[in-house]
Order: structure tokens, then sequence, then C-alpha cells
């Protein structure tokens, strides 16, 4: 009883008062400064009947999902060879170092430069937003691998291919899904910032899209959907990993 | 070959020396002979910082002598061996494993056939008697089974040596009194050799035909003591008691001398 009103009646209560001081606070601005949350849900409605909004989320989570794919395919072998490697790693660290802390914003110009408007510039700013954390916790969970699990493995007279599949791998697993984790975050708020600056299509393009003609509802409705959906990505996210811990023998 | 073609293992002035943080060299064993015979069961205790640590290593070939040399079957060790198999106190487990899994990690890197290895670790897990819990992820089991568990693992290659870095010190007094147990009767049936470091006295003696105790600055062997009383051993009896006095008598010197040595600096 006390977990069903803790995890569910409270925080439900919460989201209803902050609905309501919002609709209350909406009454004091002209509607196309600060729409109120019924203007918001009427916009939704009225994108949602003319077919706009599933189109250009079916977009967006098309590019996020090939992006983020990409990221992982690229960050976690990288990750895995560059953790094992200590040489590689000490000599790639460096320009890793400089080119992370660029935001994948700052690429946009490059990027609409070599690929045009389009798919492409936005796929390519979530991925950057993806990859780094992919890559670095991939590399930080194989350099973190316990030494005495290399021990035993050397002991036990494993080569260096079961070594590296049966023990560096699923020690490093748990370490890679909060990469993983991780980058589904920074990926899906640099969506929105790829679409805007890029494309034609897409939630972010819908939000600016919807300023251009003054719809501040439309905007806020806009963003509404992307924080749902992150966390609809997230949830899922969460269960896929419980799945995956309880397989691994780690306490979910 | 050899001169003493009995020995088991054999050291011969080792010497290991480490480079510390601020670049002085630290001797950590100072030339160093033993020998141990094969199916011998030797205990190695001494306070920390004598080297007990670092001398199994080098048995174990997970380092090696800055000089000197380290002969198993009078072969030098140059590297970590299948048929030398060391038992750790964190225990070294595969979280992702259950304990059939663990257990058949050292048959798989034998590339021994799937029947067959499975058949092997399930007789080594009998022999721990944790034949109940083989489908069990090692953190489901308590630290008692986690031993037997990597115990387990290492009988089922059927190694002739059994090198043990406290294996048992992270368990409580009950746990650990048991284990003392079964790992004799184990050793009785299979007779490896064991090398055991620990810094349990009463463990020294209850296990060890030898027990060495080692002394620290530099880390070397101060005195080797010959247990001799059958196993399994009476914990309460008389001649334990004797032992046990001998050692501590033995133990305390070495604490004095260290304390000079600290003091004169």
């Amino acid at each position: 009883m006390r977990s069903w009103l803790e995890n569910y009646l409270v925080p439900l209560l919460t989201v209803a008062a902050f609905v309501l001081i919002w609709q209350v606070a909406a009454r004091r601005y002209p509607p196309e400064q600060f729409p109120a949350p019924s203007d918001v849900v009427l916009a939704i409605k009225e994108l949602s009947d003319n077919g706009v909004l599933w189109t250009n989320i079916g977009i967006s989570l098309a590019r996020f999902a090939a992006a983020y794919l990409m990221a992982v395919v690229a960050g976690i072998p990288l990750g895995l060879f560059l953790g094992r490697f200590t040489r590689c790693h000490r000599a790639i660290d460096p320009l890793i170092q400089v080119l992370r802390p660029i935001s994948p914003i700052a690429w946009f110009p490059l990027a609409v430069l070599w690929f045009g408007i389009g798919n492409a510039p936005a796929v390519f700013i979530i991925f950057l937003a993806s990859f780094y954390p992919v890559l670095l916790t991939t590399i930080s969970s194989v350099r973190g691998v316990p030494p005495v699990y290399l021990k035993v493995s050397t002991n036990f007279g494993a080569g260096a291919f079961l070594t590296f599949v049966r023990v560096i791998v699923p020690a490093a697993f748990p370490g890679i899904m909060v990469g993983l984790h991780i980058a589904v975050g920074t990926g899906w708020i640099h969506l929105v910032a790829g679409e805007m600056l890029g494309a034609q299509s897409g939630l972010g393009f819908m939000i600016v899209d919807a300023r251009n003609f003054l719809r501040t509802d439309q905007v806020m409705a806009g963003m509404l959907l992307v924080g749902l959906l992150g966390l609809a990505i997230y949830k899922a996210m969460k269960t896929f990993e419980k799945a995956i811990g309880r397989r691994w023998g780690v306490a979910a | 070959m050899s001169e003493t073609p009995v020995s088991k293992i054999q050291l011969r002035n080792v010497e290991k020396r480490f480079r510390s943080a601020r670049g002085d060299q630290q001797i950590a064993l100072s030339r160093l002979d033993l020998d141990i015979k094969a199916g011998e069961f030797v205990c190695l205790v001494g306070p920390s910082g004598c080297g007990k640590t670092t001398l199994i290593n080098l048995m174990a070939g997970f380092e090696k002598p800055t000089s000197g040399s380290v002969l198993i079957d009078g072969e030098p060790v140059t590297a970590p061996n299948p048929d030398h198999i060391m038992i750790f106190q964190d225990y070294g487990l595969y979280p992702w494993r259950t304990v059939l899994g663990n257990v058949l990690f050292g048959l798989q890197a034998r590339g021994v056939p799937a029947a067959q290895a499975r058949e092997k670790a399930l007789a080594a897990l009998e022999m721990v008697g944790l034949s109940q819990s083989i489908d069990k992820h090692p953190h489901e089991l308590s630290g008692g089974m986690k031993q037997r568990a990597s115990i387990a693992r290492a009988l089922a290659v059927e190694p002739s040596v059994l090198f043990m870095d406290e294996p048992f010190a992270a368990l409580d007094a009950f746990t650990r009194l048991h284990l003392q147990d079964e790992l004799l009767r184990i050793w009785t049936e299979t007779k490896p050799t064991v090398v055991f470091v620990t810094h349990d006295l009463d463990e020294a003696i209850a296990l060890g035909q030898r027990v060495v105790l080692m002394a620290p600055q530099p880390g070397r062997i101060q005195k080797i003591l010959e247990v001799k009383l059958p196993h399994p051993r009476e914990r309460t009896e008389q001649e334990f008691a004797t032992f046990r006095k001998r050692l501590f008598t033995e133990f305390h010197l070495v604490h004095q001398q260290a304390a000079a040595v600290e003091y004169q600096i």
C-alpha cells in the first residue's frame, strides 16, 4: 500500500499540481506568449488529427534509432579495442579528449556543408552525441575489469581470444550498459537540436515550424512530446537492462 | 637436474626488489631458499610486509624474481601454469557465470570436451559439497560457499600444486574452521602440494605439515617449524598447544625485531 502510494500517487499529485499552477499562471499572459496546458492539449489533438504529429514522431524515432545504433556499433568495438590495448589508447586519448568537449551542435555548419539538408546532418549530430558516452564508458569498463578475473583466466591457461570473449567482454558488460544508457539521454537531447538546424521534418523541425507561425501552443506540444518520448525510451531501456542483468547474474 | 629430486618446488637465492612510488628500492624478499616436497602442505605465515604474498606470487608465476631461481618439477617458473592453480582471498569467481559455469571455465580453457568437462566439474563440486548449488550465481552464495566454488574450479583441472593466498581470511570464524577441515579432507583425498599463505597462526598450525614463519624488512624466512601431528588435528589437545606456543614465541620475536628496526631509523 505504501509503495503504491509512493510510486504512483505522490508523483501523480506532483504532476497535477504542476499542471494546475501552469494553468493558473498562463491566464495572466496572452496565449501566444505563454499557452496554458489546455491549449497545449488542444494543439496536440490538432497535430495528431491532421497526421503531422505521427509522421514527425516516426521520422524522429527512425533518425534517433539509426544514429544511436551507428554510435553503438562503432563505439563498443572501438572501446573494447582501446580498452584492451593500453598503448593505442594512450596514443589516441588526447585526440578524444579534444574532440569530446566540442558540442555536437558546433558540428552543425560542417554537417550541413558535407551532407546537405535532410536526414544526414541530424543523424550525424545524434551520432556524435551518443558516440562519446558509449566509447568512453566501454574503454573505462574494459580497463576496470578486476585484475583477479584476468589472473584466474591466465592461470587456467585461457588464450587471449578466450579471455577477451569469455572474461573481458562479460566483465565489462554492466559498465557498457551504463554507457548505452547515458548515450540514449544525450542522443535524444540532441535530436531536437539536430532537427531544428538542418532538417525539414521530425519533432525538432515541427517545433521550429510552429515558432515561424507563432504557434506557441504547438511549440510546447512538441516540447512535451519530446519529453514524454524520452521518458518512454528511458523506461524501455531500464526494462531491457533488468532482463540482461538477471541473465548476467548481477543483482538487478 | 636438481640436486634434490624429491623437491616439488625449489627456491634458490630468490630475491625480489620493488621500486617504491618515491623511487627508492625496496627489498620485498631477500636471498631466500626453500624446498617443498611433492604432496606436502606448507603454510607461510608472518606479519604484513614480510613478503609472504610476494613469495606465493613468485611460485605461482604471477611475478618474476629479481634474482635467484624458482623451480617447480625442476623447471623454472616463467608464467602461471594450469597445473599450479592459485586460490585468491576474494575468490575470483565470474559473477555472470553460475557455479557450474565457473568450475567449467578452467576445463574449457584447456579444451576439455563438453561432456567430459561437465562430468569433472560435477565431481569437483561434489567434493566441495556444492552439488546443491550448481545453478546459482556467485552473488547468491555466502563467502564460504564462494570459496568452495573457487576450490572446486581449481580441483576440476586436477592441479599438482594449489597455491592459496589467505583463502579464508575474509570468512567468519566458524566457516573458517569448517573450511580448514574440509580442505584437509580434500588434500588427503587428492594429495596435491599445497602452499597456503595466512596471517593466522592457529590456522597455520592446524593445517601445515610445515609452517614457514617469515619476517619483514627485508622479507625473509625466520624459522621453519615442523608440525609433527597427524591430520585431522584436535585443536584443543596438549600437543597442539605446544606447537602453538612455540610458533607464538617465534612470532613475538619477529615482532620485536621489526619494532626495533623501525625505531632505530
